[in-house]
């Protein structure tokens, strides 16, 4: 079984190719706000190499946040067509849990998305056998709050992902020793990460073209100032 | 070549949701909108990153529909065609992102389509027999161009406003007078029942030879004729306001219109945009151009408004053309016509 996966959460555009536990191809590109421009090119791009028709793909899946909003629909929006027109199975996968997945470390993962304002998209995850088991479910959370919370339960801590980097002294005064930075080849959604989370997990998730949208964990703001106006 | 093009045309520029499929660019055999007007009213107007959301949740099950609709599936469809601009960029990326797919997927051309030329091309839907050249009034609540047609993807743009459009003047009065979003109807409907000569408000003009156009001085004494009526205590005629209003706009838009086709030698004046579905415009258009010997066209309602029917039709023509998009086609929020 033949997956594509996309993760355009983040700066990062990824695509991967995956056949089983098999890793064909993976393009990524880290170009500011061109996902639109690259994606479907860089999709081309892997399957002409591959020599495969997108029609040989059974499997689409895509990263569908949290993260920026308009990233993630640019790949939300082009896995759902692209399965929509070959009418194959779609699979949508937490971006967070994509990037715990590019680790692998017996003890807490934390990734890190930037969601500005001193705040980020975060979750909690253990390793347990192949899978990831969430301690904290992905939400948006305040740094300081993130950081007392990591220092008064957790030790032996990997944390990954822009987040991470941009709080990196921060995260380190707070948590000295007890933390440990990801590798940069780890530190950004890998699209095979992705691809290999929707293959052990697409019987158990109920997506279809249709109803694949993103997870923004954040209201518009003008919904917001409604909300603050009818108290 | 005798075989019949089939267009399948998605348009997410602003806030319909909509996916049409065209035979040939002239024959729509679906074009379906989904529109979330309701869920902007609370907000008073369109917000991009609701809109963007709506777009995303709905646009698979709108190309559905539309393939349905039409009888047709993925497999009939020879090209595709896609708002690339202008209109908001995150709800653009969403129609562009799926329609690359789209192309991709099925191996067929893809073209990006100026959202003003979709605009004129929904009268060669409506009028079978309609060829260029001729002069167009683009009005709506994004726009407002004066262009004259020269071929169906040769254009030259000879007026614009330089403020407001006059659709956002429309809301803009709308709102002062207490009327609901979106303020273009509702004042059209309230001035048959008022005096279009009870307020004299101004024309604006600018200069002599100008084709372009400036909504805000009327819409700014419009406000100021209210202020004043309110602090003298006097009462305000909503249907009079709204009927001098009214006329104050479309006089300026429909004797450019004329001046422009009669300085082009044009005997035809096409509408279109949301606001040629006015009916003061376009009565007064028509007769004016009975007066001056122009034939008048203008699309049905729908056809009006923003769907992907005009896009298709749009798509199909620069297909003809020879303009085909790249799979590196981006969005162009402020795109001009060309
Ligand atoms: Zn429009």
């Amino acid at each position: 079984m033949k997956v594509l996966a996309i993760d355009t959460s983040t700066m990062m555009a990824t695509c991967a190719v995956l056949d089983e536990e098999r890793l064909l191809g993976e393009f990524s590109l880290n170009q500011d706000m061109s996902h639109s421009e690259n994606l479907i090119p860089m999709v081309k791009e892997i399957m002409d190499n591959l020599k495969l028709e997108i029609s040989d793909i059974d499997l689409f899946a895509a990263s569908i946040g949290p993260g920026s909003f308009t990233g993630l629909r640019i790949g939300i929006a082009t896995v759902k067509s692209l399965a929509h027109v070959l009418d194959k199975p779609v699979v949508g996968i937490s971006t967070l849990e994509g990037l715990a997945f590019n680790i692998v470390h017996s003890g807490i993962i934390v990734p890190m998305i930037d969601a500005r304002r001193n705040r980020v998209y975060t979750a909690i995850y253990k390793k347990d056998g192949q899978r990831l088991k969430s301690l904290l479910d992905p939400t948006t959370m305040d740094m300081d709050e993130l950081l007392e919370l990591l220092d008064k339960e957790h030790t032996n801590i990997v944390v990954n992902g822009n987040g991470a980097s941009l709080y990196r002294d921060k995260i380190k005064d707070k948590l000295k020793d007890r933390v440990e930075f990801a590798p940069i080849s780890l530190n950004s959604p890998r699209a095979a990460s992705i691809a290999e989370l929707a293959l052990i997990k697409k019987d158990e998730i109920e997506h279809n073209y249709y109803n694949l949208v993103p997870i923004y964990l954040k209201e518009s703001q003008a919904q917001q100032d409604i909300r603050k106006r009818e108290g | 070549m005798n075989e019949d093009i089939i267009t399948l045309a998605i348009e997410t520029s602003c806030d319909e949701t909509s996916c049409a499929v065209l035979r040939n660019g002239r024959e729509v055999l679906s074009n379906i909108i989904s529109s979330q007007i309701e869920i902007h009213k609370k907000f008073g107007g369109v917000v991009p990153e609701v809109a963007s959301r709506k777009h995303i949740e709905n646009i698979n099950i709108i190309i559905q529909q539309a393939l349905d609709e039409a009888g047709v599936s993925f497999k009939d469809v020879d090209l595709v065609g896609v708002t690339q601009g202008p209109g908001l960029v995150g709800a653009l990326l969403v129609g562009i992102s799926s329609a690359k797919a789209i192309a991709y997927g099925l191996n067929k051309p893809l073209i990006g389509v100026n959202h003003i030329e979709g605009h004129v091309c929904a009268n060669y839907i409506e009028f079978k027999d309609l060829q260029p050249p001729f002069t167009c009034l683009i009005v709506s609540g994004g726009h407002t161009y004066l262009v004259q047609v020269e071929g169906y993807t040769k254009y030259e743009m000879v007026g614009r406003t330089r403020d407001d459009a006059a659709g956002e003047a429309f809301d803009k009065v709308a709102r002062a007078l207490g009327l609901s979003y979106p303020g273009g109807p509702i004042i059209d409907k309230l001035s048959k029942k008022g005096d279009a000569a009870a307020v004299d408000f101004p024309r604006v003009f600018l200069e002599a030879d100008s084709y372009d156009f400036s909504f805000s001085g009327l819409k700014t004494a419009v406000l100021n004729y209210l202020n004043s009526a309110k602090q003298k205590g006097e009462d305000i005629v909503v249907e009079d306001v709204a009927a001098s209003f009214q006329q104050a706009v479309i006089e300026v838009l429909v004797e450019k219109s004329i001046r422009l086709a009669k300085e082009r030698k044009s005997d035809k004046i096409v509408m279109a945009g949301g606001v040629a579905a006015n009916e003061g415009l376009r009565d007064l258009m028509e007769k004016r151009g009975r007066e001056e010997g122009i034939r008048v066209y203008y699309p049905s309602r729908i056809l009006c408004t923003d769907n992907a029917a005009m896009i298709g039709s749009a798509a199909y023509f620069n297909y003809i053309a020879g303009n085909i998009s790249d799979l590196s086609l981006n969005v162009e929020p402020n795109l001009e016509l060309k």
